[in-house]
């Protein structure tokens, strides 16, 4: 007997066009807005004065006093869990949908179309899917460290969060140890790979498990070197600090404002896309030499969490960079005294700060997403690297190379007036356009040379 | 040779008892051993020791069948010795049966014959140059591929009504003449062909990440290919000047002018890895300048000799080499005067070339051996029969 469940998303938007339409238009844009809106709403007024503050104007409640005040604390910081874990999940399934989509036009084939418009519900297909199936655990493997295993990648995921600034008031907490804790924190992906590669008592998932621990920490250092770089241009560990030290305009960011910080942005992302398991360093589940590596052996819900941290630390490499390097949330042409003087001295800010604060949001969130573009390009670009020429690439470039722009950085902050670095970021902000003009010219030329071939942005 | 694989791997699985060592299948099912073949790699974490091949799981006794189906009945089963580049099983089978009976096929099918073989190498081609790069882990070439060898399926599909096992040889000529409007078709591809090799190359084949992986890796040296009797690209690869079509001739080739692309070790050394790939990429090229020559020249007249229904040649033995995608493909036939054959043996390329795989498997790393195993383009049930 055939059971339907009447999950059957393709029949059901085939069946009812219009209704696909909108239930893509609320998953596509309504989710990730209303997480948005949530997370303003609630991140800027997770902590405990402005609490006992609330309560007291508008409840005429005494929380400080109250006894029960920590348990009022803790559901607040439970909700702000909550919207970031499903915002984490929301971009991990959007963003294999994404990949699966540019990786189609990339390989001239259409991609997941079926699902709701565009194919953009099959993420919630396929994480229904995943949920749905048998948990199978192997006979052999180490039981208890085989079902805690993706738990460690998930925590190693979802800690950065907490200072991760999605916009000028939208943050969880702005640690003043803040890219310290980044660094500390998504390491813990690294503990969940050794030991789902140790518990599942497969030799592929060994492999793959060896390979994840030597590359994880090995790229550790230079990222963790790159990004001090920032950190020694803005004085602060702060994530919020080294944003406001930032401007709005591309030569007011970091990364144009000297040229070591402009190598450093690169070694900090390349390290990153190796600490996040990206082409071209997949080495840890590379599919063509170790089937699937450390994830060989898993199934249903826990290879479930082991993708969604995959896609979703594309958000914290990118966000990372962004931060760091790219002016993070700063509108261009608005300054700190801009959001002081809408914020205003009153319980509840004027109207006008809520829409500076979305429109910061949004500039992070189109720069994070550019980044995840770019990331997703070149997975489907590169070719893989090998294990040693991978590590070789860390310590005989990567370490020195960012040690170089350390000291570079730091001769720069002493030797060079504001004038030579206004300078500086106007040129390299030139010089990259540039670049990018250039891009754009050779990719047209190319795809031209071939008979019949042109450049083609529909089929979408 | 059977006996001795089972001895080699109960050797391998003893040794693992060693604290520093383990065995690995490497298949029967793993995404890069191109079909059923397992290798029992003996390794010391990412550096192998040694890996032999285990060949045989997709044995299906087709040069037996051959001793049992009459002679035109067998070429069906030719398509299966090898599906990725099925007119040259083809061919050959063909060509050794007419040296049995004494016939040759007429001119314009020899043309039709070095057409379709040509458009066929070019199919094979893009998936061996593919699926190495997907091996080495670059997903968009295969597809992109993939896509032009649509173009030829297509192509060959107008010719003979199928895609993947053409059975379009007969003995004694071709089953199907080529339709009307057919060679401008195939023009205009090899037009879109020629253009679309130098967006390969840009695409993967000079990137440099693929190259370090390729280059210095798996050297074949000339000696080495000679004695372990590598032909086809692998042994052009290591710089061996050794062609079928041209050196031992036959059908309609000593009518074309044609180069023969040999490893030049731009990279690394003559015989390496990239060599074996390039040279892949290089003789699509040359198909292309084949099949417009044989295009342009193509003779008018008949496409069958005369050929009985059930043939029975004289008692006696008969040799049909050809140049496969994947190098020289064998068919050595035995009449005793029945109308099926006494004996039927076929010689491969991608067998000989699992020969050299122990050998070049010690001391290298786990990802060079898929990019060996990739630049020696195999074909499991080529392997196996």
């Amino acid at each position: 007997m055939r059971i339907t469940l009447g999950l059957d998303s393709t029949s059901l938007s085939r069946r009812y066009p219009r209704l696909a339409i909108l239930a893509t238009l609320f998953m596509a844009f309504g989710l990730p807005l209303g997480l948005y809106v949530a997370a303003l709403a609630v991140f800027p007024l997770n902590t405990p004065e402005r609490l006992d503050a609330m309560a007291e104007q508008w409840l005429g409640y005494d929380l400080a006093g109250s006894p029960y005040r920590y348990i009022v604390y803790t559901a607040f910081l439970l909700l702000v869990a909550f919207i970031a874990v499903n915002y984490t999940a929301v971009f991990g399934g959007v963003s294999t949908w994404v990949e699966r989509r540019v990786a189609g036009r990339m390989q001239s084939r259409i991609g997941p179309n079926r699902p709701g418009a565009a194919g953009f519900l099959s993420w919630v297909a396929d994480a229904v899917k995943m949920i749905l199936k048998e948990d199978t655990i192997p006979a052999e493997a180490d039981h208890l460290l085989f079902r805690a295993a993706p738990y460690f990648s998930m925590v190693g995921l979802l800690l950065p969060f907490v200072v991760l600034p999605f916009g000028e008031a939208t943050v969880v907490t702005d640690m003043n140890v803040g890219v310290f804790y980044v660094a500390a924190a998504s390491a813990f992906v690294v503990v969940g790979i050794l030991v789902s590669g140790w518990a599942s008592n497969s030799k592929w998932a060994l492999f793959g498990g060896i390979r994840g621990a030597a590359q994880v920490m090995s790229y550790e250092i230079p990222a963790g070197i790159a990004m001090m770089v920032p950190v020694l241009m803005a004085g602060t560990l702060s994530m919020q600090g080294i944003v406001r030290a930032q401007g709005g305009w591309p030569w007011q960011w970091f990364v144009f404002q000297n040229p070591a910080a402009f190598v450093a942005f690169f070694i900090a992302v390349t390290a990153s896309l190796a600490e996040g398991n990206r082409t071209p360093f997949d080495l840890p589940e590379a599919e063509s030499e170790l089937v699937a590596g450390y994830h060989a052996e898993y199934s249903g819900f826990r290879l479930a969490i082991f993708l969604m941290v995959e896609w979703a630390n594309m958000w914290i490499m990118a966000g990372l960079a962004v931060t760091l390097f790219l002016g993070g949330w700063q509108v261009p042409g608005y300054g700190a005294e801009d959001y002081a003087r809408l914020l205003g001295t009153g319980l509840l800010p004027a109207p006008g700060w809520f829409g500076l604060q979305l429109l910061s949001m949004l500039m992070f969130v189109v720069k994070t997403w550019a980044l995840v573009f770019v990331f997703i390009w070149l997975r489907w670009t590169l070719p893989r690297v090998r294990v040693d020429q991978m590590m070789s690439l860390c310590w005989k470039y990567l370490v020195p190379g960012a040690f170089l722009c350390f000291v570079v950085t730091l001769v720069w902050q002493l030797l060079v007036p504001p004038a030579g670095v206004a300078f500086t970021g106007y040129a390299l902000t030139a010089l990259a356009l540039f670049v990018l003009a250039k891009f754009a010219v050779a990719t047209r030329r190319n795809i031209s040379k071939v008979a019949g071939h042109r450049v083609d942005l529909g089929n979408w | 040779m059977a006996i001795d694989m089972k001895i080699e791997r109960q050797i391998l699985r003893r040794t693992e008892t060693s604290d520093e060592e383990i065995v690995v299948n490497f298949g029967p099912q793993h995404p890069s051993t191109h079909g059923v073949i397992n290798f029992v790699t003996q390794t010391t974490g990412e550096i192998i020791r040694r890996s032999v091949p285990e060949v045989g799981y997709l044995h299906r006794g087709l040069e037996k069948i051959g001793e049992m189906v009459t002679y035109p009945g067998y070429m069906p089963f030719t398509d299966r010795i090898d599906y990725v580049a099925a007119m040259f099983a083809n061919e050959g089978y063909a060509l050794a049966v007419e040296r049995l009976l004494g016939i040759e096929a007429p001119p314009r099918a020899q043309y039709l014959r070095a057409i379709a073989g040509e458009l066929c190498r070019i199919s094979s081609h893009f998936i061996a140059v593919g699926t190495m790069a997907t091996d080495i882990g670059a997903a968009t070439p295969l597809t992109h591929g993939l896509r032009e060898r649509e173009s030829v399926n297509d192509l060959i599909e107008e010719l003979c009504g199928a895609r993947l096992t053409f059975n379009y040889h007969r003995i004694g000529g071709v089953s199907f003449d080529a339709p009307a409007g057919w060679s401008d078709k195939v023009l205009r591809f090899l037009d879109h062909l020629d253009s679309y090799i130098q967006e390969w190359d840009r695409l993967i084949s000079f990137n440099q990440i693929y190259v370090d992986r390729l280059a210095n890796v798996g050297v074949i040296t000339r000696e080495q290919a000679v004695d372990y009797g590598l032909v086809g690209p692998n042994l052009r690869g290591s710089g061996v000047q050794w062609d079928i079509r041209r050196d031992l001739s036959y059908g309609a080739y000593p009518d074309f002018a044609f180069d023969i692309p040999v490893g030049t070790g731009r990279f690394g050394t003559v015989g390496d890895c990239w060599d074996r790939y390039y040279v892949r990429v290089q003789e699509m090229l040359e198909s292309s300048k084949i099949i417009r020559q044989a295009l342009a020249k193509l003779p008018e007249g008949e496409i069958m000799a005369k050929v009985a229904r059930k043939p029975k040649p004289d008692a006696g033995e008969a040799v049909g080499r050809v140049e496969s995608a994947r190098g020289e493909m064998l068919y050595y036939v035995v009449s005793d005067g029945s109308e099926k054959a006494y004996r039927l043996r076929v010689r491969t390329g991608s067998f000989l070339a699992m020969g050299i795989i122990e050998e070049l498997s010690r001391g290298i790393m786990v990802a060079d051996l898929i990019a060996i195993i990739a630049s020696l383009d195999i074909v499991a049930p080529e392997i196996d029969r």
